[in-house]
This record gives C-alpha cells, sequence and structure tokens, in this order.
C-alpha cells in the first residue's frame, strides 16, 4: 500500500511545482537538515530491504521443500505438510479486480462530479462523507458483511443471477451468499473513498485555463472534461486507481469473514474463495510444525512480490499513458 | 503521541509497586483465556507477592514459546506431538485445566432437536451426505420433517483448538476421514465454507438456512445456538453439558497416560458427551528459577483443587476428582536443581 500511496505522490508532483532549492552556503543548519532527510530515506530503503529479507529467511524452509510447486499447486494440507499456494494468489487477484471494476466507475464519477459540476454547497459535506468511509474500521465492514451484505446476495441478487445468468460460469453453482462476489463487493466499498478522495484532489489541481480554453473552443461541458480535464489528470487518475488496488490486495480482516475461506479456484463469482492475507490471518497463530509457518511466510512474501509485480506494470502503464500527455503539453 | 500518552497512563494507572512481587509469564491457547483470567485475579487473593501475565496468542504460538524458554509456563488446546517435545530444550509437562466440548449447530425451520452420529457427521462433513432429507439423518431422526435442502458444511478458517477436538473425533469415529483429512488445528476440508472465529462459524450458521456448523460449547450455551445430541461409543445420545463434559473425562479415568496426552473423544460412559477435550498448561519438569517453579507449583495445585469451582459459571467443565488424583502426583514430579517443589514447600 505505501508503495501505490508513493506512486499516487509521484504522479501528483507531475503537475505540482515543485519548490526551487535554494542553497544558502556556509550554514550548518542546512546539511545537517539535508542530512536528517537523507537518513530518512534511506531508512525507509533499508526497511523495506530487511523486510524483504526476514521474509525470504522465514520461509526457506517451504521454499526449499516445494520450489516453484509452491505457486503452481492448489493443494493446501497442513495434516499432510501439502502447501501450495494457488488459490490464494488467484483469489487476491479476482477480489481486487472485481473491486477495482465495481469502485473505479464510481469513484471516478463521483470525483468529477465533486470536482467539476456539483454545486459549492454540495462538494464539503459528500466529501467528508466519502472520505468518512475510509475511517471505518475493516472489521466493521466484515460484520456489516455478514450481517446485511451476505443475506442480501444470498436471498435477492443471487438467484435472479443464478436464473438469467447461470449458462455463464461467473454466475454457476448454489449461491451461499459468502464467496468471491461478497468479497469482491466489501472491497469495493472499502477502496471507493480512496480513489474519490485522491481523484478529486488531482481534478480539482487541473488549471482552470484547460477547462476555459475547451470551453472556449465551443466544447459542451461533457466535451470539456472528456478532452481537456481527464487527459490532463491521467496519470494522477491512474495513481489514484493504484493507491485503491494497492489496498485491496492488502485487506484482510473484512474479506476473511466474508468470502468463505475455501482454497479452491473456481470461475464462479458465487464460490468461495481465499486470499494470501486471510490465510495467514486465519492460520498463523496455530500453526504448529515449522514448515507450516514457514509456508504461511511464503504466502507472506508472495503478497509483497505480487503486490510489487501488479505495481510495477502499473508504472510502465502510467509511463507508458504519461508520456504522450506530457508531449501534447 | 497517542501511544506514549496511552502507554504513560497504563504506568501511572497501575497502583501496584512494580518490581514489588514476581511476575511469572505465559502464553498460548485463546480458548481457556477467560478462566485463566479468573484465575490469575482470584490468585492475588491466595499469594499476592505473585503475578501472572498471561497472552492468548493461540496454542501453536504458546508451544513455540515455551519450547524456545520465552515463557515460564505454555498453554495449548491440543497436546504437543512427540516431535515438538523431542525438539524441547528439557522435559515438558502438560497439566489439564479445564474441560471444553465442541457440539454441531445447525440452521433449520422450526429449529428441531437433531440427533447425530459421528459416522453421520463424519459423512456430512465428507460430502458424502449431502441432503437434509438423507435416509441415514431421518432414521436418528424419525420424528422429525426433514427438509429438502442441501447441508451447508460451515467449519473455522482459522487454526483452532476447536477444529482439532471436533476432526480428532471424526477420525476416530470414521477410518475414511482419518484416511483423507486427518487431525489438526487446521486441516484441508473436503467441503464447506470457512467462518473465522467461533462467531463467524455461528454467523454463518445463522445467516444460512440448511447450514451445519460446529462451536465450542460455552459459545453455544450464551448465544442459545442450537445443539445437537451425539451418539456416544455406550449407544446413548448425550447433549452436551458441563456435566456430561466433565463425565468424558472421568470415563477416561482408568486408561489416563501418566502424561495427560490424551484425546478424550468418544470416551467410554454412559452419560459422556464424546466431542470434549482437556486444555492444558506446558510447564517444564525441572525449573530453571526457584522462585518461580514454586510459584508456578502452588498455583498448579491450587487451580486443580480450590481453583476448579471457578470454571463452571464460565462454561468450562472442571476436572473430575479421580483425574485431580491424577494430576496431584504431577505437580509432585517437578523439580528445582532435581528436588521435587512440592515436598520442599
Amino acid at each position: 500500500m505505501a508503495d501505490s500511496a508513493s506512486l499516487a505522490q509521484e504522479a501528483r508532483r507531475t503537475w505540482t511545482p515543485r519548490p526551487a532549492t535554494r542553497r544558502r552556503a556556509g550554514r550548518v543548519g542546512d546539511p545537517l537538515f539535508r542530512g536528517l532527510l537523507r537518513a530518512a530515506a534511506w531508512a525507509v530503503v533499508v526497511l523495506a530491504g530487511g523486510l524483504m529479507a526476514a521474509l525470504v529467511w522465514e520461509s526457506s524452509a517451504a521454499i526449499r521443500a516445494f520450489g516453484f510447486r509452491f505457486v503452481t499447486t492448489s493443494t493446501w494440507d497442513p495434516v499432510a505438510g501439502e502447501f501450495g499456494a494457488l488459490p490464494f494468489i488467484y483469489g487476491t487477484l479476482v477480489s481486487s479486480l472485481l473491486a477495482l471494476l465495481i469502485a473505479v466507475p464510481l469513484s471516478l464519477g463521483a470525483a468529477i462530479y465533486l470536482s467539476e459540476l456539483a454545486p459549492a454547497w454540495v462538494r464539503p459535506p459528500v466529501s467528508f462523507l466519502i472520505e468518512m468511509l475510509a475511517a471505518v474500521p475493516s472489521v466493521v465492514y466484515g460484520l456489516w458483511g455478514i450481517f446485511v451484505l451476505v443475506p442480501w446476495l444470498r436471498d435477492w441478487v443471487q438467484p435472479p443471477l443464478g436464473r438469467w445468468l447461470g449458462v455463464l460460469p461467473l454466475f454457476s453453482g448454489p449461491g451461499y451468499g459468502v464467496g468471491m462476489l461478497a468479497a469482491g463487493l466489501i472491497l469495493s466499498i472499502m477502496v471507493l473513498p480512496y480513489i474519490t478522495s485522491v481523484a478529486r484532489e488531482v481534478l480539482l489541481a487541473v488549471p482552470n485555463a484547460q477547462r476555459e480554453a475547451a470551453l472556449g473552443l465551443g466544447a459542451t461541458g461533457w466535451e470539456a472534461i472528456r478532452v481537456a480535464v481527464l487527459p490532463y489528470g491521467r496519470t494522477g487518475l491512474i495513481g489514484a486507481i493504484l493507491l485503491g488496488l494497492g489496498r485491496a490486495l492488502g485487506e484482510t480482516m473484512a474479506v476473511t469473514m466474508v468470502i468463505g475461506n475455501r482454497p479452491a479456484i473456481s470461475a464462479s463469482l458465487f464460490a468461495p474463495g481465499y486470499t494470501m492475507a486471510s490465510v495467514i490471518a486465519n492460520e498463523f497463530t496455530e500453526a504448529t510444525s515449522d514448515l507450516y509457518v514457514s509456508a504461511l511466510v511464503g504466502v507472506g512474501l508472495l503478497l509483497l512480490v505480487v503486490t510489487i509485480v501488479v505495481n510495477a506494470l502499473a508504472r510502465l502503464l502510467v509511463w507508458s499513458v504519461g508520456a504522450p500527455a506530457g508531449a501534447r503539453e | 503521541m497517542m501511544i506514549v500518552a496511552v502507554a504513560v497512563c497504563f504506568t501511572l494507572g497501575d497502583p501496584r509497586p512494580i518490581g514489588a512481587q514476581m511476575l511469572v509469564n505465559g502464553a498460548g491457547a485463546t480458548f481457556p483465556y477467560p478462566i485463566y483470567s479468573k484465575w490469575f485475579e482470584e490468585y492475588i487473593k491466595v499469594d499476592p507477592a505473585v503475578r501472572f501475565n498471561y497472552q492468548s496468542i493461540g496454542s501453536g504460538g504458546g508451544i513455540r514459546q515455551i519450547s524456545e524458554r520465552t515463557v515460564d509456563f505454555g498453554a495449548s488446546d491440543g497436546p504437543m506431538t512427540d516431535d515438538q517435545l523431542k525438539k524441547a530444550p528439557g522435559e515438558i509437562f502438560h497439566f489439564p485445566t479445564v474441560l471444553g466440548a465442541v457440539v454441531p449447530t445447525y440452521n433449520l425451520p422450526g429449529n428441531p432437536k437433531l440427533r447425530f452420529t459421528g459416522q453421520v457427521l463424519a459423512d456430512i462433513f465428507l460430502g458424502k451426505i449431502i441432503k437434509w432429507n438423507d435416509e441415514r439423518i431421518k432414521a436418528l431422526n424419525p420424528s422429525e420433517a426433514l427438509p429438502d435442502r442441501p447441508i451447508v458444511v460451515v467449519h473455522r478458517s482459522d487454526g483452532s483448538g476447536t477444529t482439532f477436538i471436533w476432526v480428532d473425533y471424526l477420525c476416530k469415529v470414521s477410518k475414511e476421514w482419518e484416511q483423507k483429512v486427518g487431525r489438526g488445528t487446521s486441516v484441508n476440508w473436503p467441503v464447506g465454507l470457512g467462518g473465522k472465529g467461533n462467531e463467524g462459524v455461528a454467523g454463518q450458521v445463522k445467516a444460512a438456512p440448511g447450514a451445519l456448523g460446529y462451536v465450542e460449547l460455552a459459545y453455544a450455551i450464551t448465544n442459545k445456538l442450537p445443539a445437537g445430541a451425539v451418539r456416544n461409543q455406550a449407544g446413548k445420545f448425550v447433549e452436551a453439558s458441563i456435566e456430561s463434559t466433565t463425565a468424558a473425562a472421568a470415563g477416561a479415568a482408568s486408561a489416563m497416560p501418566a502424561d495427560f496426552r490424551v484425546s478424550l473423544t468418544n470416551p467410554a460412559g454412559d452419560g459422556a458427551y464424546p466431542i470434549a477435550s482437556f486444555t492444558w498448561l506446558l510447564v517444564y519438569k525441572e525449573q530453571r528459577d526457584e522462585a518461580k517453579g514454586k510459584a508456578l507449583v502452588r498455583f498448579l495445585w491450587w487451580a486443580v483443587h480450590d481453583g476448579q469451582k471457578y470454571p463452571s459459571p464460565l462454561l468450562y467443565a472442571p476436572i473430575p476428582p479421580a483425574v485431580v488424583k491424577q494430576i496431584e502426583a504431577r505437580i509432585g514430579q517437578i523439580t528445582f536443581g532435581g528436588k521435587p517443589i512440592l515436598a520442599a514447600r
């Protein structure tokens, strides 16, 4: 998550003017200050490296025992000492992508409304309410999921979906309420405030001259947003989405409570699944054998790697879409 | 800043002078945490010089910490394996403290009182019995109108002593379960959904009509969940209660191994509820600190005698007297410098 945050930060910096660095020679304060900041920056790097090293070290027993099979097999049997993490990787990616699929249109829509269209008196209370969603503890989301969302899905959403779209593998099988769909929905609500508030900030930072120019050329309101505002903030908007993705990948408690915790890969969104963060939270406290603990730490390492890979891909995406926009400016 | 403020509050708020008494540290199982914290609180009145500090981090953590000697005592819902005992730097004793039971709970229209056998429960959890109106469930409950509904199996998703007791019982009543799944705090479930904690399982059972799960007895009683009666080894259908759980240990007393590492599931005895287990404190035979060793021995003695009046109100089952006698002998074997501590009192 810290990674996506810094990415969003950097994306935002592309339009925020960087304060000019002034050097006053002969002072003690400045070099000292610079040194402290440099130390702080490197401390973060060392910390991240140390974290990675510790995870590799602690999971070495599982890596030695299973090698590449650890990420390609799907049997998770603590009794027999057979560990394959594929269902957890699958569950993490699918639930997070599902969350983004639902949350991105909603958040971007809300952000555009709040920054471009809403009357001035509407903006502060609505923005505040959306940001409030981020302050709700995840276990509360989980409880709400168990007692409200899951019964609602089971009684009102899954039966009609199954009846009309049951031929698609996506909506096949019995609907228990809990499962991948519930996890994706809960996650989408949880990432919504992050994407919305960052996207709103990004859009607010778009200079008014952009809008005025577009409107001056005879563009409608929608066209002005589409051709002048959104492309200008494109990198920032992608940063906002990545921040949401980072949050979704690592979210543990709420997902654990509604996903059904079954290490199986199924095409159906109704089927129960499992995520990497959930299996660690579920099984670590009672894991007694060394290999078992090592396998769980290995899942943690995988989660870190998946997060890094996803972020790296996203960064490439930012670069590839960011360059032409910059060239045009 | 917040953390500092809170920390200061705690230090200032504690009226007891630090260092005036001995601190005995323990860690482990979460299941007996309520009774242990009650005991440690009551024990202050017995011996004001000793304070117990217990962290309920889970049985796995308890076993790891006692094996690394980072705590003075451990606690676990499942006994340590031979392998784990061999790896520990000294001989570790298991002391049963209280008993817990696990009950099948379900969600059916009309809330019928159902009866199960171990074999039927095993086959449901193996995915071989998939409907509530299966002939074998009907045969056990001839007077109930069982619906033509699929059984939604719910199990614990977190590693848990409750799961261990449940699957240990299934292993004993079903060869197929033992071969395919086996026993552990987490297993590779053939079917079903996972709920986190007793509340997660109960929540999913309550939410899904046709669900069948298992929870701790105490949790079922306090939350008024329907609990099925289970047929014991003597062929009687027994409902779980504090008495029938204690009876399970009494039934096993005659065959109790000296180290108490015993599984109580499916015991002999007419009144014994078959899905029950001890929870244990883990203590080194040879204590390294004389004062702490003495404090531990005294506490253990107190816990299995005067302390046994506290479990029942908290819905744990007390240890039957026959087993207390056996525990007394074991406490007598704890030593410091090779000499029994109890004799030196």
